[in-house]
C-alpha cells in the first residue's frame, strides 16, 4: 500500500511539472481550440458554516480550523478556484464533520433532522437511511443523488451500523463521508444536456447563483426551480433571482463580497500593542470588521444607497466596544447607526479604524501599507514590490531632531528616484489619513507638530480626508474597480481580454443606475454569460498560472 | 492508483459478513494482513526510525557577526552564534550557499525562501510548480505514521507555512501549542505502549467510507480540465493518505519506549509577537513535538519560529523587527544595527533551546535527536537589504548516524540547493539532483555525510 501512494505522489508531481512544460512551450499567437470547462471552486470557510447553518439549524456548532483561503490579486473568491485541499486540512474537515454530525443525532435534534429509524416496516433501516441520504445529499450536492450514489450510501450505512452496533453510528458515519465528499467541497458545473454548448445545466446554474447572492448553496425554492427547469428560461431566472435579493440573506451575500474585496478576514490576525494602544484589543479588531459591513450594508443594501456615498458619508455603525477607539460615548447596546456632526474628521469609509488599523504596524502607521492598501483594494492599481536592495535608514528615526513627523522622514527617503516612483502613489494617499493613529484614533499632531493632511489624488490637491473621500467619490477608477471586483467574485476568476466587453456594459448600467450595487448584482445574475463555462485552450489551459500576486506579499 | 471498488467491496462484504452485532474481529485481522507491513517498515521495525524537520527563521542575521571564520570540527563562534555554544556539538553550520536568482527578480522575502525550499526561486507563488524539500522527504517517509507530517507556526496564524507541494497547495500550520496537544494527544490519541490494545471499529467504518469517497475520482478527473485534474488529484491524494493513517489506528503500535503522553500546556499570557513570549511559547511547542516524534505520531514536521520579514517585537515599541533591520541606524562605534542583532541573538538563542530540547530527550541507547535530521534555514542574510546570498543553514542531529554533526562547511557561493539535495540524499529521497536552472545541482554536501 505505502507503494501504491508514493507512485500516486509522483504521478501528480510529474503533472505539476508537465504542466510547467506545457506552458513554456506553448507558442504565442497559436492558441489551442477554445473549450468550455467547469468551473472548480473550493468552499470558502463562510461558505461551509453558512450551509452547515442552512441544513442543520444555527444551533448546530461548527467548530474546527479550515484549510486557509487564498488570495489571487486581492480576492479569495479567484483564489477558490485555485486551491486544493491538504491532507492537513483534509483531517481538518473529517474532524468538524464528526463533530456536526454528531450533534444530528442529538435526543434535541434527531427528530428535526433524521426522523425516521428503523422498525417493523424498515428492520435494518434501509429505507430510513435512503430517505436521509437522499435529503440531505440534496442540499449538500446542491442536485439529486444518483440512483448508485444513494445505493452506495445504504450499503455504507447498513455495514457500519453492523460493525458499530448501532443504526445512528452507521448512517452517522455516511453523512461524515458526504460532508467530507469533492462533491460537497468543491462546487463543480455539471455541462447542461441542452441549451448552448458551454451551457451548465439547471443546479449549477442555482448554484452559482445562491453562492453569489447568498453565499449559500440553493433553498429549497431555489432546487425546485432547478428541477422544474424554471430558471433555464429568462422569467424563472427573473424571479428567483427577485426573491432572493429582497431576501435578508442577500445582505450575508453583500457582506461575503465586501468581506473579501476589503480583505477584512485579515484582521482575524491583527494584532497591536498593548502598551502604545490599550483602546486596542482583540474583541475591538472583531468589532471594527463588523462595522464596516454594518456601515456599507446600511448604505447599499438597506438605503439602496449609490456606492460613492461610501466615502463621503457620516453614518457609521457602532457599538459600546468602539467608543473609545472613535472617542464618542456609546450609550446603546448592542449596534444602531451612529451620525458624526459635519466637520467631524470622520467621514467615509477610509476613516473607519478596521481599515486604518489593518493596514499599519503594530505600533505605530504607515502611509506606505495604507496607500499601497487602498490604491490595490479600492482602485484596483498594482503597486511592485519594493525592490531588494533598499536603504531604508532615514524612515526609521522617529527620534530625529529636525524630522519629527512621518510625513518629513518619508519625504526625506523620496530623494531617492527608484523608491519615489511608487511611494509617491502610495504615500501620498497614505499621508492624507496621518491624523488616524495605528489603531485608528484620531490625533492632531505628532511629536506636538500638527500633521499635515494636504497631497494630491489624480493631480488634484486636497486637504484632509473629507478631501479626499469627495473625490474618491467622484473618481471613476473607485466605481470601476468595483464593478471589476464584483465580476472577478462572481465569476471565480480574472479579467481576461475576452471578458472586457462585457465589464464595460456593467460599467455604463452601473453609472445610468446611479451606482447602485444592488442593481450590479442583479445584473450579473440575469446576465447569461455568468452561467456559461470558461471557455479555454485545449493545451495549458491554466487559470492559475495567470494570476500574478498573491496573499504572500511579505514585506 | 486502484482506487478498487474490489477492496472496499471485500471490506463491507467482510464485515457484513461477520457477525451480525459485534464487530467481526477475523475480518479485522484479514484486513489488517493487507496493511501489515506498513508499522515495521516505517517505524524501524526493531530500530527506532529516523525523523526529518525543518526549523525556519525570518531575517536572517548579520554576516559578520554570524559567520565563523575557521572550517570543520570546533569551529569559532561569533557573537550571533554564541547562544548554540552548549549544543555546538550537535550543530552544524553551513555559511556562504547562495540563491542564484537567475535573472529573476528578488522578491523580498519570498525569493530566498522559495528558492531553498523548492530549489529554484520563483517570481510568484502560483507559478510555484515544485514541492518543498520537506514535502518529498515526507512524501517518503511520512506515510507510515499517524500524521503526514506537523506543520507549526508560533504566530497564531496557520497560513504561516512555507511547506507546499506547489503554490497554491499550501500545508497550513497547527497555530499554537495548545491546538498542536489537542491534534497530537487529544482524544485521538494512539498511546504505543497500551497494553490492552484492541482496534476500533470505528476506524474501519471511517477508512470505508473514505474508500467510498476516493472512488468518485476517476468520474470527476474526467469532468475537468487539466489545471483542475490536478487540483482535484492533490485532493485525492489527501484522502488515500487518511485513509492510510487510519489502517494505522487499526494495528497494535510498536512499543515506544520514551513515550509518556504529557499534560495539556496551559497557555502561555503575553503578545505573541513579543520574543520573550515567543520564547516562551516555542519551548513549550518543542517540548510537545519532541514527544509527539517519541510516540511515533509523526516522522517529519516544520517548526515556523516566526514569519519571514519576521514578526517579532517587544512589547512596547513602535518599531518591530523587520521593521528595524531595514531602517535602524548602523551604529557607528558598534558598528551594526543594534536593535536587529539583539532580535538575531533572541532568535538563536531559542534555536539552541530547540536544539537543547531534543537532546535531552533519551531513545534507545542515544537520544532522539540522535535520530532525527533537522534544516534550519531563514530567507535571507543581511535583512537590511534583502541580501539571498550566503542565507544561514544550520543542521542539527546524527540522522540515526548518518551524518557528521558539530561542522562548518563554507559554500563559497555554491546554490543552496545543494543542502536541499542533501537533506533529501539523507533521508532516503531516490534523488540524485534537484532543483532548477542555476541552481540545479547534483552534488550534496559531502563534508557531512559519514
Amino acid at each position: 500500500m505505502k507503494r501504491r501512494v508514493s507512485r500516486m505522489v509522483l504521478a501528480a508531481t510529474a503533472g505539476a511539472a508537465g504542466l510547467s512544460i506545457l506552458l513554456s512551450s506553448a507558442l504565442p499567437g497559436k492558441p489551442g481550440p477554445a473549450i468550455p470547462q467547469p468551473s472548480v471552486r473550493r468552499l470558502t470557510e463562510a461558505q461551509y458554516r453558512n450551509v452547515i447553518a442552512d441544513i442543520f439549524g444555527s444551533g448546530v456548532e461548527v467548530v474546527g480550523r479550515f484549510e486557509p483561503d487564498m488570495r489571487v490579486d486581492g480576492l479569495a473568491a479567484v483564489g477558490s478556484s485555485a486551491v486544493s485541499i491538504t491532507a492537513s486540512g483534509l483531517e481538518q474537515y473529517d474532524a468538524i464533520a464528526r463533530h456536526v454530525v454528531a450533534q444530528v443525532f442529538t435526543p434535541e435534534n434527531r427528530a428535526r433532522l433524521v426522523g425516521c429509524a428503523p422498525g417493523a416496516s424498515d428492520p435494518d433501516g434501509g429505507i430510513c437511511a435512503a430517505d436521509v441520504i437522499k435529503r440531505i445529499g440534496l442540499r449538500l450536492f446542491r442536485r439529486p443523488l444518483s440512483i448508485g450514489e444513494v445505493r452506495a450510501g445504504v450499503a455504507e450505512t447498513l455495514s457500519a451500523s453492523d460493525a458499530l452496533g448501532n443504526f445512528d453510528d452507521g448512517l452517522g458515519a455516511t453523512l461524515v463521508g458526504m460532508l467530507t465528499s469533492p462533491s460537497f467541497l468543491f462546487r463543480i458545473d455539471t455541462p447542461g444536456r441542452s441549451g448552448p454548448p458551454g451551457a451548465i445545466d439547471a443546479y449549477s446554474k442555482a448554484t452559482r447563483l445562491s453562492f453569489l447572492l447568498w453565499n449559500t448553496s440553493p433553498d429549497d425554492t431555489l432546487l425546485a426551480a432547478a428541477a422544474s427547469g424554471a430558471i433555464d428560461g429568462p422569467e424563472g431566472l427573473r424571479a428567483e433571482v427577485d426573491r432572493m435579493i429582497a431576501a435578508p440573506r442577500f445582505t450575508d451575500g453583500a457582506r461575503a463580497f465586501f468581506d473579501d474585496f476589503l480583505q477584512l478576514s485579515d484582521i482575524d490576525h491583527l494584532s497591536k500593542d498593548a502598551l502604545i494602544y490599550p483602546a486596542f484589543s482583540t474583541s475591538v479588531a472583531a468589532a471594527t470588521r463588523e462595522q464596516t459591513l454594518r456601515t456599507i450594508t446600511d448604505l447599499l443594501i438597506d438605503h439602496r444607497g449609490d456606492y460613492r456615498d461610501l466615502f463621503t458619508t457620516r453614518r457609521f455603525a457602532m457599538t459600546r466596544a468602539l467608543g473609545p477607539i472613535y472617542d464618542i460615548p456609546v450609550s446603546q447596546p448592542g449596534w444602531s447607526i451612529h451620525e458624526f456632526p459635519a466637520g467631524d474628521p470622520r467621514i467615509g469609509l477610509l476613516t473607519q479604524a478596521s481599515l486604518l488599523a489593518l493596514h499599519a504596524h503594530p505600533g505605530r502607521t504607515s502611509p506606505t501599507l495604507r496607500g499601497k492598501a487602498i490604491r490595490e483594494t479600492l482602485l484596483c492599481q498594482k503597486i511592485p514590490s519594493p525592490p531588494a536592495n533598499v536603504n531604508f535608514a532615514v524612515v526609521q528615526d522617529v527620534n530625529n531632531p529636525t524630522l519629527k513627523t512621518t510625513r518629513q522622514r518619508l519625504e526625506a527617503h523620496l530623494d531617492d528616484e527608484e523608491c519615489a516612483s511608487c511611494h509617491k502613489a502610495t504615500d501620498g494617499l497614505g499621508l492624507g489619513l496621518e491624523q488616524f493613529d495605528g489603531a485608528g484614533q484620531f490625533r492632531r499632531t505628532e511629536h506636538d507638530i500638527p500633521i499635515d493632511v494636504t497631497g494630491k489624488f489624480d493631480k488634484v490637491p486636497f486637504d484632509g480626508v473629507a478631501n479626499l473621500g469627495q473625490l474618491f467619490h467622484d473618481s471613476p477608477k473607485v466605481s470601476e474597480c468595483l464593478v471589476s471586483s464584483v465580476w472577478r467574485y462572481a465569476n471565480g476568476r480574472n479579467v481576461q481580454a475576452e471578458d472586457q466587453p462585457a465589464i464595460d456594459t456593467l460599467n455604463r448600467g452601473f453609472a445610468t443606475n446611479g451606482y447602485r450595487f444592488v442593481d450590479l448584482m442583479r445584473t450579473i445574475a440575469l446576465d447569461p454569460t455568468f452561467y456559461a463555462m470558461q471557455r479555454l485552450p485545449a493545451a495549458g489551459a491554466i487559470t492559475t498560472a495567470r494570476a500574478t500576486s498573491s496573499k504572500r506579499n511579505a514585506s | 492508483m486502484r482506487h478498487s471498488i474490489s477492496r472496499r467491496g471485500f471490506v463491507l462484504r467482510g464485515v457484513l459478513g461477520g457477525a451480525a452485532v459485534t464487530v467481526g474481529i477475523p475480518i479485522l485481522d484479514a484486513f489488517l494482513d493487507d496493511n501489515g507491513a506498513a508499522f515495521a517498515a516505517s517505524m524501524g521495525g526493531g530500530s527506532l526510525p529516523v525523523r526529518f524537520g525543518t526549523w525556519f527563521w525570518g531575517c536572517g542575521m548579520i554576516p559578520e557577526r554570524w559567520v565563523p571564520q575557521k572550517a570543520g570540527a570546533n569551529y569559532d563562534l561569533p557573537p550571533q552564534l554564541e547562544p548554540i555554544r552548549a549544543v555546538q556539538q550537535h550543530v552544524s553550520v553551513l555559511s556562504g550557499f547562495d540563491v542564484i536568482l537567475d535573472g529573476k527578480a528578488n522578491l523580498p522575502h519570498i525569493s530566498g525562501n522559495t528558492a531553498v525550499r523548492t530549489g529554484e526561486a520563483a517570481e510568484t507563488w502560483q507559478a510555484i510548480t515544485a514541492p518543498t524539500f520537506d514535502v518529498l522527504i515526507s512524501d517518503a517517509i511520512g506515510s507510515g505514521s499517524y500524521s503526514r507530517a506537523l506543520d507549526l507556526s508560533l504566530d497564531g496564524n496557520p497560513q504561516t507555512s512555507y511547506s507546499f507541494r506547489n503554490g497554491s497547495t499550501i500545508n497550513a500550520s497547527v497555530p499554537s501549542p495548545m491546538e498542536l496537544y489537542e491534534k497530537v494527544f487529544g482524544a485521538d490519541f494512539h498511546d504505543p505502549n497500551r497494553a490492552d490494545f484492541k482496534p476500533d471499529p470505528k476506524f474501519l467504518v471511517r477508512k470505508s467510507v473514505l474508500s467510498g469517497v476516493a472512488e468518485q475520482r476517476r468520474a470527476l478527473l474526467a469532468k475537468v480540465g487539466s489545471a483542475d485534474r490536478i487540483r482535484l488529484d492533490q485532493y485525492f491524494t489527501s484522502v488515500r493518505e487518511i485513509e492510510e493513517n487510519l489502517s494505522l489506528k487499526l494495528q497494535k503500535p510498536p512499543r515506544a519506549e520514551a513515550c509518556v503522553r504529557p499534560d495539556a500546556p496551559a497557555p502561555i499570557k503575553g503578545d505573541i509577537t513579543d520574543i520573550g513570549v515567543r520564547k516562551a511559547n516555542h519551548k513549550l511547542m518543542t517540548q510537545l513535538l519532541g514527544m509527539a516524534l517519541t510516540c511515533n505520531q509523526t516522522r517529519v514536521f516544520n517548526m515556523n519560529f516566526d514569519t519571514a520579514a519576521a514578526e517579532l517585537r517587544r512589547a512596547g515599541d513602535t518599531t518591530g523587527y523587520h521593521q528595524s533591520t531595514h531602517e535602524e541606524l548602523i551604529d557607528r562605534s558598534l558598528g551594526y544595527q543594534p536593535t536587529v542583532d539583539k532580535f538575531a541573538l533572541g532568535t538563536m538563542e531559542a534555536w539552541a533551546d530547540f536544539v537543547q530540547t531534543l537532546a535531552d530527550v533519551k531513545e534507545g541507547a542515544g537520544t532522539l535527536l540522535d535520530n532525527m535530521l533537522v534544516v534550519a534555514h531563514s530567507e535571507v542574510s543581511l535583512a537590511k537589504n534583502h541580501d539571498v546570498a550566503g542565507i544561514p543553514v544550520m543542521l542539527a542531529g546524527r540522522a540515526g548516524g548518518r551524518v557528521k554533526p558539530g561542522l562548518h562547511v563554507k559554500g563559497s557561493g555554491e546554490p543552496i540547493s545543494r543542502i536541499g539535495l542533501t537533506a533529501q540524499q539523507i533521508m532516503g529521497v531516490p534523488v540524485d539532483s534537484w532543483g532548477g536552472g542555476a541552481m540545479r545541482s547534483n552534488r550534496p554536501v559531502s563534508e557531512i555525510l559519514v
